[in-house]
């Protein structure tokens, strides 16, 4: 018996475990990016041409680009505008695809058919295929990058938060709030909402490592960030021409991205695995 | 005498993509008077809780009219509905779903109060109150569901059904998970309610010995029609109908 009762605990403690870990490193990342401009050993705009193209040294860890700019400075400086840049995007199709689903689900007929179709068409397209075209009408730009992928995003979000309500919807709880005089915005915000964010949580953190990517790769295709504004994708495109010669000169940008999509994404796992009861155990 | 609730034509048709149309309850009448109480039994399936989901208008009406108190019911919503609700509350088939998973009883309980009106202080008063009323004690406001048993949480139902004094109470197998002793409080406090109150009750029921004991008078259900009315002794020795013999039959 003694192993079968002691299994759940140790899953549920390395969850635990690992959620404190993985938390702790992402509040570390955000806290980084919060005082990136007094952590830099030297000013990410400042250019030193008599030192460009520098190799990785005891000075610059990483490296100088070609105008002699300080590229670990640089990274710092632009974790702000890559970490919050994501975290805004995340938090932009979240609120707005839970807003549409629970809409949809509370309401039904007509208008839910509509924006579900609607929903399922930005579903079927490719989702960075149509960030380019949409950011490529726009022009480019962080803001305009930020809003093609939120307009691509949010369906996703829609759908789990649909299909969450109406499961609430008949439970008879919401039934026993209904005659318990609670109007429709409060059984949403106090019964309906509580009840399926956890799901949706879980969602957004896994987007974020993914909403990253693909922010760099816009800011990359020159339709995200403009230099000299420090930002990973574009910082990699912009010394991409010399990655033969220079190799080390994309290795701050791209490890940033690297260690920092891994970090959200684990987080993200793991923050599924302990919303599941079964995962947690009891 | 007016009475409380007074049903006519009431019928609900499920229907459904593929399969025929389904007639849960098939045009049924009755009156309630003021401080009766009124019991309701059938097998199960028969369209007892429809019956009541369609009184309270937790689902919509196919076709039929409810009368509460002299005021029709039947087309109401919002703001018209929950004014109703003051009058009409319900004790749920299964309690334990019947409160919030993420909250405590004491603010399911607290609800109604708390939407019609009464301070947070208040209500937290009251909801002690009504817990050691429905023989529980005041800290079982700061259980969660599923911390409590499942007779616990149908006493809790009660205390939240009755929180808002109403007039008229139906009760769907309200004492069903209690066991005998504290089914019989609960029975006794249903009494008190009655002569305090003017409570009308509506009493859904699989227990006859318990709806021989309490009600006035006795509905019998089968298929979603009214088979037999009276009082609950007659109806008991002598039933009238081939399907309320059979079904006193398979239970005494
Ligand atoms: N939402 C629904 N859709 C389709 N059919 C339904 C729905 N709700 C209930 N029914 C059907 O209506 C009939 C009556 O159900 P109801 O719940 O009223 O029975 P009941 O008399 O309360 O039974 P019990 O004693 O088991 O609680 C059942 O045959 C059931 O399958
Ligand atoms: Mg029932």
């Amino acid at each position: 018996m003694t192993p079968t009762v002691r299994k759940p605990k140790i899953i549920k403690n390395s969850v635990r475990t690992r959620l404190i870990v993985f938390g702790i490193l992402a509040v570390l990342l955000v806290i980084c990016s919060l005082l990136s401009d007094h952590l830099t050993p030297y000013d990410p705009y400042l250019q030193d041409l008599s030192n460009a193209k520098a190799a990785p040294s005891q000075q610059h860890v990483f490296g100088t680009d070609r105008y002699g700019r300080d590229m670990l400075s640089r990274v710092i400086v632009g974790s702000r505008t890559s970490i919050f840049s994501t975290l805004l995007l995340v938090a932009i199709i979240t609120a707005v695809g839970t807003v549409i689903g629970v809409f949809c689900g509370w309401h039904g007929k007509k208008i839910d058919t509509v924006l579900m179709r609607i929903s399922d068409m930005f579903l079927a397209f490719p989702g960075l295929v149509f960030a380019l075209a949409v950011a490529g009408v726009l022009g480019g730009g962080l803001h305009n990058a930020i809003f093609a992928l939120a307009a691509i995003s949010w369906p996703k979000y829609a759908r789990i938060a649909r299909s969450q309500t109406l499961a609430q919807k008949e439970t008879p709880y919401l039934r026993a709030a209904r005659l318990s005089g609670s109007g429709t915005v409060k059984m949403l915000a106090k019964h309906v909402l509580p009840n399926i964010i956890g799901p949706i949580l879980v969602t957004s953190m896994l987007d974020i490592g993914t909403m990253m990517m693909e922010l760099a790769g816009l800011s990359f295709l020159g339709l995200g960030a403009k230099p000299p504004i420090a930002e990973w994708g574009s910082m990699m495109s912009e010394n991409r021409a010399l990655f033969t010669t220079v190799p080390w000169i994309t290795l701050a940008p791209g490890l940033a991205i690297f260690i920092s999509v891994m970090i959200f994404n684990l987080l993200g796992d793991t923050v599924r695995d302990y919303a599941d009861p079964r995962t947690r155990g009891r | 005498m007016q009475p409380i609730l007074k049903v006519e034509n009431l019928t609900k048709v499920f229907k459904s993509n593929g399969r025929p149309d389904f007639t849960a309850v098939d045009h049924i009448g009755f009156e309630l008077m003021p401080g009766e109480c009124l019991g309701l039994i059938g097998e199960s399936g028969s369209g007892k809780s429809t019956v009541a989901n369609l009184i309270t208008r937790l689902t919509d009406l196919s076709a039929g009219r409810v009368v509460l108190d002299g005021q029709d019911i039947s087309s109401l919503s919002g703001r018209g509905l929950r004014d109703a609700y003051r009058k009409m509350q319900m004790v749920f088939q299964t309690p334990t779903e019947s409160f919030d998973p993420r909250r405590r009883l004491g603010d399911g309980i607290g609800e109604s109060l708390r939407n019609f009106g009464n301070c947070r202080a208040e209500v937290k008063e009251r909801v002690a109150e009504l817990l050691v009323q429905c023989g529980l004690t005041p800290d079982f406001a700061e259980h969660y569901p599923h911390q409590v048993s499942g007779g616990q949480c149908q006493r809790a139902a009660i205390a939240r059904a009755i929180a808002i004094e109403p007039r008229l109470l139906i009760c769907d197998e309200a004492t069903s998970a209690l066991d005998v002793t504290i089914q019989k409080e609960v029975i006794q406090l249903f009494g008190r309610l009655r002569e305090q109150l003017h409570l009308s009750i509506l009493f859904i029921c699989h227990d006859i010995a318990l709806v021989q004991q309490f009600c006035d008078r006795v509905l019998v259900m089968y298929k979603g029609k009214i088979v037999e009315e009276g009082v609950p002794d007659e109806v008991i020795q002598a039933p009238r109908n081939e399907y309320t013999k059979r079904l006193i039959e398979s239970i005494l």
